[in-house]
C-alpha cells in the first residue's frame, strides 16, 4: 500500500505556543483514518499544513506524493477539505458557495450534489447568512464530497450536526471509502471514529501518543470483566495483569491487560461462571489512559471506566 | 382569608400584566449607554464642534453684507437650492440664516445617521447575533429592547441639541440668537428622533441589522431628495418629507415652532408603529421573510474574477451612484464658480497657485482631486477585501480548492483597479456633462472625462500599498487608510491652506497632472503605474511566502 499522508517531525509554534512538537502521522491510501485528541492539541494545525495554509517550522510532510506546500493548488485538485468551523459569504446561497467551492477544485457531479443535499436535508436556496452552524458544516460536506477527490481531509466535520444527521454522515463515508477514497478524520467525538476509523492516531501536545489499528490498540490494553461466580472469587489479586479489582456479593468486576486474558478466565471459571460480561477497552479508555493525568490534574479523580468515560464526552 | 390571597394574586398579575412589558428597560439603558460610551460621545461631539466651525468660518469668509449677498445670489439657482435648502432664507442672508440654510439640511442626514445605527445597533444586531435571546430569558419585557433603544436615541439627540442651543447663543455672532438658537438645536433633536422612530419600523421588517438600517437610510435618502426637488420647485414635494418641515421652521430668520410639533408627532407615529409591529413577529425573525437566492451558482460565479466581482457588487454600485451624483453637483455648479470663488479670498489664492486658462477649468482641478479621493475609499476598501475575507476565515476554505494565492488576490486587485478606473470615468462623465452644461463650453466635456481618468494611476498605487501591507504586514493593513487620509489633508485642505510642495509629493495624488488646468504629463502617471504595479507583485510576494491566518 502506498501513503497518501506522510509526515515526520513535524514543528510548528505561533509565538511562545508550540502547536506540533515532533508529529508523525501515516494515512495508507484507501484507509479511513481517525485522527484524535482534545481540543488544542494540534488536530486542525496539522490538517492546515497538510493543506499548504500554513508553513511548518521543521520537518517533512507528503501529500499524495507531493509537497503540501510548493504544490499546493496541484494538490488541492485531488483532495477536498471540510474545516471544523465554516464560514460562509453572507450574500452567497448555500447552492452558490457548494458550486462555487466545487468548481474551483475543479469539477462537480451534478447527480451526486443533488441527491447530497436530499440526504442532508439542505435548503440551497438560503443566504449564507441565514445558516445555522449545522448547516454551514453540511454546505462545506456537500461541497467537499460533490467533487470528485481521492483524499478528504475532514476537520472535526460534524461539530454542529445533530444525530440523525451524523448517521447520514457515517453512511457517506462509509461509501466513500468504498468508492477507494482516503479520509483523514480528526475528531474528539469517539464513537464517530470507532465506527468509521480502519486506523487511529491520538495526538496530545502536538505530538502522537499512540497510532494503530483499532485491534492492536486494543491488544495493548485492557478488557473489563464482569462476573458473577457460585462461590466467591478469590486468589484474582494474585494474577499479574489484573487492575481495579472489586468483588462483592459473589459479583466480581475488574480490568485485565491483553496477554492476560487467559489466565484470569480460566481461574474464574473455578468458581462456576453463572454469568460473564466482557468489553474491549473503548476509546475512551485508550483515550483516558493518555489523558487521565490531565483530566486528575483538572480536579477530576479516577473512579470506574464508565464514569470517567462519561466525563470526557 | 382565601379571598386575600386571591386579591393579592390578582394584584401581582395586574402589576405585571402592566409593567412587564417594559420591565428590564431601565438596566437596558444603562447598559446600551456604557457600550456605547466612546460611539456616541464621538457622534454627538463631531457633529456640535463641526456646527460651530462652520458657524465661524462664515464670519472669516464673508465678513461683509455685501459678500453675504453675492452669496444669496450664487445660491439662488437650481443647483444652489437643491444642495441647500428653500429659497426664503435668503430674504435676509445673516449668519443665522446662512447656516440655517447651508447646515440644516446636511446635519439632518447626519443626525438621522447616528439614530438609525444607534436603534438597529441595540434592537437588530443584538438578535442578529443571538445576544437577545439571551436577555430576552431573563426578566425582561417584550418591549425594553426597542424602548431602551429609543431612550438612548433621544438621549443622544437631546444632549447634541442642547449644546448646540448652548454653543451657538454663546458666539454672539450677529444674527445668531439665543431663542434662534435653542429652535436650531430642537429641529436637530425633532429630526433625529423622526429617523429613530422610522428605524424602529425597519428594524421589525428586515432580520438583518445591515438591511433594516439600509431600509432606514434610503428613507433619509428619500427625503433628502424630496425637499431637494420640492425647494428648487414650488415646495410642494418638500412638505412630503421631515428634513422640508425642519427647514422650515426658518430658524434665525421667522423662528417658525409649529414644524417641529408635526416631526415630533410624526416621530412619535412610527416609534408606536415599531412596537405595534413587533408584537407581529418572533424573536430574531423579521416581518419580511428572508429572501432566498438561488439553488445554483451562474458560470461565472465560478471563476475567481466573478467571484471577486459578485464579492464587490453592492460597494462598486453603491460608489458609482455616489460618484455620477458628486459628479453633476460640482458641474451644475461649475458656471457660477467665478462668481462664487472670487468672493472667498482663501479659495482664489489656491486657484491662482493652480493656474488655468480659466477660473471654472482651475476649480475643476480642484474638484477632481476631492472626487478621485472619494473614490480612493472604495479602492483601499476593495483592495482590502482579501484581508477582510481571511479574518473572518472565509479564505480557508476558498485556499484549500484549486485556486492559488495569487490569483485569489489579483482577482480583488483587479476588480479594485477596474473598478476605481469605472469610478473616475462614471465621476467624470456626470462631472463633464453637468459642468458643459452649466458654463456652455462643450469642449469641457472630453476635457474633464480625461482629466478625471489621470487620477487612475494614483488610485492603483494605493492598491498597490494595501497589498503589499497584506503580503507582509497583514495586521497593519488598515494603515493602508493612509493614503486617502493623507491625499485629501494635502490635497484639498493644502491648496487652501498652502502647504509646501514636499508634503504634496508624498502623495500619489500630488503627481498627477492638475487637468484641465494643468498641462498634460505622462511620465509621473507612467512611474505611478509602475510602482503599483511593483508593489502588487511585492505583496503578492509575501502572501505566498507567509501562514495563512486562520481563527
Amino acid at each position: 500500500m502506498t501513503k497518501a499522508i506522510s509526515v515526520s517531525g513535524l514543528t510548528k509554534t505561533f509565538g511562545r505556543t508550540r502547536a506540533l512538537d515532533g508529529l508523525d502521522l501515516d494515512v495508507e491510501t484507501g484507509e479511513v483514518h481517525g485522527f484524535l485528541g482534545p481540543n488544542g492539541a494540534g488536530k486542525s494545525t496539522t490538517i492546515r499544513i497538510l493543506l499548504g495554509l500554513l508553513r511548518p517550522d521543521s520537518g517533512a510532510a507528503q501529500v499524495l506524493g507531493g509537497d503540501p506546500w510548493t504544490d499546493a493548488v496541484a494538490l488541492h485538485r485531488r483532495l477536498a477539505y471540510v474545516p471544523g468551523d465554516v464560514e460562509l459569504w453572507p450574500n452567497l446561497t448555500g447552492g452558490e458557495a457548494i458550486d462555487l467551492l466545487a468548481r474551483l477544485r475543479g469539477g462537480i457531479d451534478r447527480a451526486r450534489r443533488d441527491d447530497l443535499l436530499e440526504r442532508f436535508d439542505l435548503d440551497p436556496t438560503k443566504k449564507g447568512r441565514s445558516y445555522s452552524k449545522g448547516n454551514r458544516q453540511k454546505v462545506a460536506i456537500v461541497a467537499a464530497l460533490a467533487s470528485d477527490a481521492e483524499l478528504l481531509l475532514l476537520d472535526e466535520p460534524t461539530a454542529g450536526l445533530d444525530p440523525l444527521m451524523e448517521v447520514i454522515f457515517q453512511d457517506v463515508i462509509m461509501q466513500a471509502k468504498a468508492d477507494g477514497k482516503t479520509v483523514l478524520l480528526s475528531s474528539h467525538i469517539l464513537a464517530q471514529v470507532e465506527k468509521l476509523a480502519d486506523r487511529v492516531s491520538i495526538i496530545r501536545l502536538g505530538q502522537i501518543v499512540q497510532s494503530g489499528s483499532l485491534s492492536e490498540m486494543r491488544h495493548l490494553t485492557r478488557t473489563t470483566v464482569e462476573a458473577q461466580t457460585e462461590r466467591p472469587a478469590t486468589g484474582l489479586d494474585q494474577l499479574p495483569g489484573i487492575h481495579q479489582l472489586h468483588t462483592e456479593d459473589g459479583r466480581v468486576r475488574f480490568a485485565v491487560d491483553g496477554g492476560h486474558l487467559d489466565t484470569a478466565i480460566s481461574r474464574l471459571s473455578e468458581f462456576g461462571v453463572r454469568s460473564l460480561v466482557s468489553h474491549p477497552p473503548t476509546l475512551e479508555e485508550l483515550m483516558l489512559r493518555h489523558y487521565g493525568d490531565e483530566l486528575e490534574g483538572n480536579g477530576h479523580h479516577k473512579v470506574e471506566s464508565e464514569s470517567t468515560s462519561e466525563a470526557t464526552r | 382569608m382565601s379571598t386575600a390571597i386571591k386579591e393579592r394574586a390578582a394584584t401581582r398579575e395586574s402589576a405585571s400584566a402592566g409593567g412587564g412589558a417594559l420591565a428590564g428597560t431601565g438596566t437596558l439603558v444603562r447598559f446600551a449607554l456604557r457600550r456605547d460610551r466612546v460611539r456616541l460621545p464621538v457622534w454627538v461631539l463631531a457633529l456640535f464642534l463641526g456646527t460651530l466651525s462652520t458657524a465661524s468660518s462664515f464670519k472669516t469668509n464673508y465678513a461683509s453684507a455685501k459678500e453675504r449677498a453675492t452669496v444669496a445670489e450664487t445660491m439662488d439657482s437650481a443647483a444652489g437650492l437643491a444642495m441647500t435648502g428653500p429659497r426664503h432664507y435668503l430674504s435676509d442672508y445673516t449668519y443665522g440664516s446662512m447656516l440655517g440654510h447651508q447646515m440644516l439640511g446636511f446635519t439632518a442626514i447626519m443626525v438621522g445617521i447616528m439614530s438609525v445605527l444607534t436603534i438597529a445597533r441595540h434592537t437588530r444586531t443584538e438578535e442578529e447575533t443571538n445576544r437577545a435571546e439571551l436577555v430576552r430569558s431573563a426578566v425582561v419585557g417584550r418591549h425594553a429592547y426597542l424602548a431602551a433603544a429609543l431612550t438612548v436615541a433621544v438621549l443622544a439627540n437631546l444632549v447634541l441639541a442642547l449644546l448646540m442651543a448652548a454653543g451657538l447663543g454663546g458666539m454672539g455672532m450677529e444674527g445668531i440668537d439665543g431663542k434662534g438658537s435653542l429652535l436650531y438645536g430642537l429641529a436637530h433633536f425633532a429630526i433625529g428622533v423622526f429617523f429613530a422612530g422610522v428605524a424602529a419600523i425597519t428594524v421589525q421588517i428586515s432580520g438583518h441589522s445591515r438591511s433594516a438600517s439600509g431600509m432606514a437610510m434610503a428613507v433619509i435618502g428619500a427625503a433628502y431628495a424630496l425637499r431637494a426637488s420640492g425647494d428648487v420647485g414650488d415646495g410642494f414635494l418638500s412638505w412630503l418629507s421631515p428634513i422640508g418641515w425642519v427647514q422650515r421652521t426658518y430658524v434665525y430668520v421667522d423662528n417658525r415652532w409649529w414644524p417641529l410639533l408635526l416631526t415630533l408627532a410624526a416621530a412619535v407615529v412610527a416609534a408606536a408603529a415599531g412596537f405595534v409591529l413587533s408584537t407581529r413577529r418572533d424573536v430574531g425573525a423579521g416581518l419580511k421573510a428572508a429572501r432566498l437566492g438561488s439553488p445554483h451558482a451562474s458560470p461565472t460565479l465560478g471563476t475567481p474574477l466573478g467571484f471577486a466581482l459578485r464579492l464587490h457588487r453592492g460597494l462598486l454600485v453603491a460608489f458609482g451612484a455616489a460618484a455620477l451624483l458628486f459628479g453633476v453637483m460640482y458641474g451644475s455648479i461649475l458656471g457660477d464658480a467665478e462668481n462664487m470663488i472670487k468672493e472667498v479670498d482663501a479659495f482664489e489664492k489656491s486657484i491662482e497657485g493652480i493656474g488655468g486658462q480659466s477660473v471654472a477649468e482651475s476649480f475643476a482641478s480642484v474638484v477632481l482631486i476631492v472626487i478621485s479621493v472619494v473614490v480612493s475609499i472604495y479602492v483601499v476598501m476593495a483592495a482590502l477585501r482579501p484581508r477582510a475575507e481571511e479574518s473572518a476565515g472565509r479564505a480557508e476554505p476558498l485556499l484549500s480548492t484549486g485556486l492559488s494565492r495569487s490569483r485569489w488576490v489579483l482577482s480583488h486587485v483587479i476588480v479594485a483597479a477596474a473598478g476605481g478606473t469605472v469610478l473616475l470615468l462614471v465621476a467624470g462623465i456626470g462631472f463633464g456633462a453637468s459642468g458643459a452644461g452649466s458654463t456652455g463650453d462643450g469642449g469641457l466635456f472630453l476635457k474633464l472625462v480625461g482629466a478625471s481618468l489621470a487620477y487612475a494611476p494614483a488610485l492603483w498605487v494605493c492598491i498597490g500599498v494595501a497589498v503589499a501591507l497584506f503580503g507582509w504586514l497583514p495586521r497593519a493593513s488598515a494603515v493602508a487608510w493612509v493614503l486617502p487620509v493623507y491625499g485629501f489633508l494635502v490635497g484639498y485642505l493644502g491648496q487652501i491652506l498652502q502647504f509646501p510642495d514636499a508634503l504634496n509629493n508624498l502623495s500619489p495624488f500630488g503627481h498627477v497632472p492638475q487637468l484641465p488646468a494643468a498641462d498634460m504629463n505622462w511620465t509621473p502617471l507612467l512611474l505611478l503605474t509602475l510602482l503599483a504595479a511593483g508593489l502588487v507583485w511585492l505583496g503578492l510576494a509575501g502572501f505566498r511566502r507567509r501562514d495563512l491566518e486562520t481563527k
